[in-house]
């Protein structure tokens, strides 16, 4: 039967497909007495080879997507697989209690389990208890006769269904299979919907429910540009979707159109549009959408796609091949932003209460110096191949930007007195994402070369809103007036020092948010790639100046975020 | 028996890679392979066992081998061991 559901547009597209549930399947059993111990072990062998080869099949792909070191963890998997001790318990506890494999299997692991996770002043070892899990529940499928979904294992198209998508589950979708995915939880500003928008995966998030209402091999259609998504469909919706794909294609090829064109406002106002890349595995998506910049660097994929800190050699790499791809074009690299939700499995960090609130970013820089000086080290080194801007990040206090930039000026001066080429022109801006920096905007201005405004943490430390806690996520309102005020004053204050202000949160591509940060005069405004040529499509047809009124009434006249949702959509729908 | 003593002066101790290869090493031979630690004897060849006991850095564990090609086993773990930098 047709049903269908609303959730959170998250990345652009439309896609019909069969539904692949990417969700675990029910694996419970009873424990029960068995006569023939033999019979058990050999169900347990098979299990155990049925394991074995498709850890290999997703070891393979896994090495392939997400690079050699993620795909160790499998050889992890695989020996656990193998291990004496473990397959011996378990054939012991068959023969000598003379119970079903199931349930050996659980016991034995369950044993283990134990013992890992009791190491508590192991992190590493803890972490250990879940790759036993891990493999643990593979072999009660297979013993259970149940296959677990892998988006590895995805050979044919199909809409991927799940609760949630991990950062790996996401960068193991293959494009050519997966048409689109759904998720019951998550919002925009997830790390799973970032990945689909940069891998130009239709997904709707946030629905809720849709691992309840779907089965496996179901048709779904798939609208990310309205969050609406149908199950079992009838033939009218199937042509509707159908022809919704084919409208979100003829408009993609005329925003292609727009490649090499200035980003230009109706009235002739030029702004800068950039990209947002964590590797430099992104510039292709860069230049193939025709940013004017690199806004935000996030280097610390750098630290955490390795197994150990990066070298400076590795660093100044990396960073040599952003700068010399976009060169003369500006790059913003912001220094490792690391805490909060992203840790480092080599560089434990004590648990915290409140990690956002925490031990991170320009916090942990200025505390562990060595680290800190090796990528500006690698920065600057790099500064010769292009125009680098370097930003740092969750500056607070005036006394932490100074600290950071006279480190900076430290390690600038040691290369130099070392022969070293380096450019005489590096900008040293801050993010603005810690309300009591937004506030002193006008003194930062003084120090820093320019802000680029952090939206997502401006909006969840200004509203006191944990951003991933979807029972308060009704609080994570970008365009509430005490927002816009900030973002306002940050504006301002860049431009009476004669600095330029950008945005690298989501909300710099926001449709909604675009018009007012036009009539803001927002300098530079840095998204995900993918939504650059949309942004200047839009820009092409709005006024600059008319959005001056716009933007002054949305934050003195409007007191709610749904105000200014309206005022928006009466400002850009009379300048159409 | 064949038995051979070392101190671990890796700084994360024996975990993750150097667990991992020094299991594969062990599964290599015949013999019964075991490592020492704190008056707790594990299997060699299951890098759970090796897991299970935590060793850090400057713990001093034993390995023993015994069975046909004890020699040759001894000798490939105390190389792993080595290259590694498990030990010196």
């Amino acid at each position: 039967m047709t049903k269908e559901l609303k959730g959170i547009a998250a990345s652009d597209g439309v896609a019909t497909a069969k539904a692949y549930l990417l969700v675990q399947p029910d694996l419970s059993f009873s424990k029960s007495t068995i006569d023939d111990a033999q019979k058990e072990i050999d169900r347990l062998h098979t299990a155990l080879d049925q394991s074995n080869s498709e850890l290999e099949t997703i070891r393979a792909k896994a090495a392939e997507s997400l690079g050699e070191e993620e795909a160790q963890v499998f050889d992890a998997h695989m020996m656990i697989l193998a291990d004496p001790e473990f397959t011996g318990a378990i054939e012991t506890q068959i023969k000598d209690d003379s119970v079903n494999a199931e349930s050996a299997l659980k016991s034995v692991s369950d044993g283990f389990i134990t013992t890992f996770e009791a190491m508590t002043d192991n992190p590493y070892m803890q972490e250990r208890a879940a790759d036993i899990r891990d493999v643990s529940t593979r072999v009660l499928a297979h013993l259970l006769g149940r296959s677990l979904p892998n988006p590895a294992l995805i050979d044919s198209e199909v809409i991927v269904v799940a609760h949630d998508l991990t950062p790996s589950d996401t960068a193991q979708l293959n494009k050519k299979f997966v048409k689109a995915f759904v998720t019951d939880i998550g919002g925009r500003t997830a790390h799973s919907a970032i990945m689909a928008r940069s891998l130009e995966i239709p997904a709707v998030v946030g629905t809720d429910e849709v691992t309840k209402d779907v089965t496996n091999g179901q048709t779904l259609t798939v609208n990310g540009l309205t969050g609406e998504v149908t199950i079992d469909p009838s033939a009218d919706q199937i042509a509707a979707s159908e022809k919704a794909a084919k409208d979100y294609a003829a408009q993609k090829a005329e925003w292609a159109q727009l490649k090499t064109a200035k980003t230009i406002t109706a009235d002739g106002k030029h702004f800068e549009l950039g990209a947002n890349i964590g590797t430099p595995k992104d510039l292709d998506g860069v230049l193939a959408n025709g940013a004017e910049a690199i806004g935000l660097y996030r280097t610390e994929f750098l630290y955490m796609d390795s197994s150990e800190l990066p070298s400076e050699e590795d660093q100044f790499q990396a960073y040599k091949q952003v700068l010399e791809a976009m060169n003369p074009k500006p790059v913003v690299v912001r220094t490792m932003d690391i805490g909060g939700d992203k840790k480092l499995p080599y560089l434990p960090l004590p648990a915290e209460d409140n990690p956002f609130l925490g031990y991170r970013a320009i916090r942990i820089s200025l505390d562990r110096q060595d680290i800190f000086r090796t990528q500006l080290r690698a920065l600057i080194r790099a500064s010769a191949f292009g125009n680098l801007r370097i930003m740092f990040p969750m500056i607070g206090t005036i006394n932490e930007f100074k600290a950071a930039k006279k480190i900076f000026l430290e390690e600038k001066d040691k290369l130099v007195q070392e022969g070293v080429k380096v450019s005489d022109n590096i900008q040293t801006g801050m993010m603005m994402e810690i309300p009591a920096a937004a506030v002193l905007a006008d003194q930062f201005a003084k120090v820093a070369d320019f802000f680029s405004i952090g939206t997502n943490d401006l909006i969840q430390y200004t509203m006191a809103a944990d951003r991933g806690n979807e029972r308060v996520s009704y609080l994570y309102q970008p365009y509430n007036p005490s927002i816009l005020r900030l973002v306002k004053h940050i504006i301002d204050s860049a431009h009476k020092e004669g600095k330029w202000a950008g945005m690298c949160g989501e909300a710099a591509g926001d449709p909604i948010m675009v018009p007012i940060l036009m009539g803001m005069g927002l300098d530079e405004f840095s998204m995900s790639a993918t939504s650059v040529l949309r942004v200047r499509s839009q820009m092409k047809h709005l006024s600059a100046e008319y959005m001056q009124t716009l933007a002054e009434r949305a934050v003195t006249e409007s007191t709610t975020n749904e105000d200014n949702e309206k005022l928006v959509a009466e400002f850009t729908a009379e300048d159409k | 028996m064949e038995k051979r003593e070392f101190n671990v002066v890796a700084e994360t101790g024996i975990h993750a890679r150097p667990a991992t290869l020094l299991v594969q090493a062990a599964s290599k031979f015949n013999s019964d392979i075991n490592l020492e630690y704190k008056g707790k004897s594990v299997n060699l060849k299951s890098i759970m066992g090796v897991m299970s006991l935590g060793v850090g850095q400057g713990a001093d564990v034993t390995i023993s081998a015994e069975g046909a090609d004890e020699k040759e086993a001894i000798a490939a773990i105390e190389e792993t061991m080595k290259k590694e930098g498990l030990s010196n």
